[in-house]
């Protein structure tokens, strides 16, 4: 069969409208069927944030720390207002502080989508600045450790000192976040 | 027949005009295309870089927002206005020269104009549609965009010809860096850079290449090796990114992961991938050689033909016979078409280029007439 717009090419899609029960049917090419796109959509956009509240919601057996769905969907971000519905509607967050209220819910998501939920890339210079500190200081440890193990207590003293005098650049111990 | 009758011939309703007139007319017409040409024609399109035989271009992107601030789809207009103000303050202070970028507003720029940045890959189809308060700041030689309230605050592309994902890294964490310094990021130490959808969080890096793959799609290699590619984490998309289908062999391989790894991982895992793609095409393209050499420059002189003295024809169809002609050049079947020409062809036969160009909205069978038209004028 024939595009019935522009009788050209093999029509490749067929489009059946019914309007107060008046049906008419449309058989169009690949072509007119994208130019008359605006108006029928045919682009069928996979929904993928439809997923990221089902994600959201399973609760892994022994978590009591997860959010049960039934109680999830009332919770609402203190900074911008977004829901947990809105979130499965737009899947999209709205603003940093979602990411803190919906927290304990968005690690089997991101596993999901990243197979991964700790940043391991670039830290910025200003904003992660304790970051880097903490960094630090864990990498010290660690050598600390070492040192003490191989007996080597004059390096030892001096890291300690190193790390006292780093942590006293942090603004308390623990999380930095506000 | 002159150039002006065969003008004055080919506009019925102008002909009571004096000849002179119509002829001024069209000259300035010409003058004012080639301009846009010029205006058209990008960095990414040179056919140079490493590579630029298979990779046409490498890209980086980076995704970045402003702390304490709702993301762009759920922020009010007085919010997005802050964010455009800080771009706008971010521009006053730049320092380093070589690194100048101007802001554009997108509520200040026409439509068509719109779609052309979308179509040189500088804009996303969903900048060009939001034009409250968002921005782009673009750098000469457009190697540069940064994408002012789209789905987050920020957005730093590099894109650069040829295969230069290093490069495009480098470029973009430079300007991050440089952003940064005025810029209060939204930034956890867990999770990395917080975008506003999930898929983009953590690095908020996305690292892509445009490859031309004909002798793959010619010896039915494409299916397997694309789905190989998919299970190893990559994306393949159109030539205009989701949604759009693969034409003309031209394909987008990209990372899906941003989260867990660090950004020297992610772009040097697509690296490698297409590392392998360009092995694969140059063996396959070797074989097509060796199998029947006349067979190919017939199919690369025979696309030449179609498209220099072809009246109408439609996007799909350039495209092939572009991808044709690349092979054959690549090939060195074809000698006197330079890559750059079959670049910038790619972008300047889109419905919106074609339309800036002509300086007026086009239905879909002028455009295939316009077409028509600057691939002729365009092609040596």
């Amino acid at each position: 069969m024939l595009c019935e717009k522009c009788g050209k090419k093999a029509a490749s899609v067929h489009v059946t409208k019914i309007i107060n029960g008046h049906k008419t049917e449309l058989y169009l090419c690949d072509a007119c069927a994208r130019e008359k796109g605006g108006e029928l959509s045919f682009e069928g956009k996979f929904p993928l944030h439809q997923f990221f509240s089902e994600l959201m919601s399973f609760v892994p057996p022994g978590d009591s720390e997860a959010v049960a769905p039934t109680g999830y969907s009332g919770l609402q971000c203190t900074e911008c207002g977004l829901t947990y519905t809105q979130f499965g509607q737009i899947g999209r967050f709205g603003c940093d502080q979602c990411y803190t209220v919906f927290d304990k819910n968005l690690a089997p998501l991101l596993r999901r989508l990243h197979g991964n939920q700790k940043h391991m890339g670039k830290i910025p210079a200003r904003a992660g600045s304790f970051v880097r500190i903490k960094k630090e200081v864990e990498r010290l440890r660690e050598e600390l450790q070492r040192k003490v193990a191989e007996e080597a207590f004059e390096e030892a003293a001096e890291l300690r000192d190193k790390i006292r005098k780093l942590e006293g650049k942090l603004p308390f111990r623990g999380d930095n976040h506000e | 027949m002159s150039e002006k009758e065969k003008f004055a011939s080919s506009n019925p309703k102008d002909r009571n005009k004096p000849l002179e007139e119509i002829y001024k007319e069209s000259m300035e017409e010409d003058q004012l295309q080639q301009e846009r040409r010029v205006e058209i024609a990008s960095k990414w399109m040179e056919g140079s870089g490493p590579d630029a035989d298979i990779v046409i271009s490498s890209r980086i992107r980076l995704a970045r927002n402003v702390r304490k601030l709702p993301f762009p789809p759920l922020a009010s207009d007085e919010q997005r206005e802050k964010v455009f103000m800080l771009a706008e303050k971010v521009m006053e202070n730049q320092g380093d020269a070589n690194m100048r970028l101007q802001l554009l507003s997108i509520s200040s720029l026409p439509q068509i104009f719109r779609q052309v940045l979308v179509e040189k890959h500088l804009i996303s189809p969903l900048l060009a549609k939001e034009s409250r308060f968002s921005a782009l700041m673009l750098r000469d030689d457009e190697v540069i965009s940064i994408m002012v309230n789209e789905e987050d605050h920020f957005r730093i592309q590099c894109l650069l010809p040829g295969l230069q994902l290093e490069k495009a890294w480098q470029e973009a964490s430079r300007y991050d860096d440089f952003l940064e310094s005025q810029v209060d990021y939204a930034f956890h130490e867990e999770k990395g850079y917080l975008t506003a959808c999930p898929t983009n969080v953590g690095t908020g890096l996305r690292a892509s290449v445009m490859l031309h793959l004909p002798a793959l799609v010619i010896t039915q290699q494409i299916n397997r090796i694309l789905a190989a590619v998919n299970q190893v984490g990559l994306a393949v998309r159109g030539l205009y990114g989701e949604g759009t289908e693969i034409t003309g062999n031209l394909l987008q391989i990209s990372n899906q992961i941003t989260l867990g790894q660090s950004e020297e991982e992610i772009w040097h895992n697509l690296y490698s991938v297409t590392r392998q793609l360009i092995n694969q095409e140059k063996n396959a393209r070797e074989h097509l050689l060796n199998e029947g050499r006349e067979k190919l420059a017939d199919r690369a002189g025979r696309a030449f033909g179609l498209l220099k003295y072809s009246r109408l024809i439609d996007s799909n169809e350039a495209m092939q016979l572009i991808s044709d002609v690349r092979l054959g050049v690549d090939l060195g079947l074809i000698t006197n078409v330079p890559v750059k020409v079959l670049n910038e062809l790619l972008v300047l036969t889109r419905p919106g280029c074609l339309q800036y160009l002509k300086g007026r909205t086009l239905t879909a069978y002028e455009r295939d007439l316009e077409r028509a038209v600057q691939i002729q004028k365009y092609l040596p």
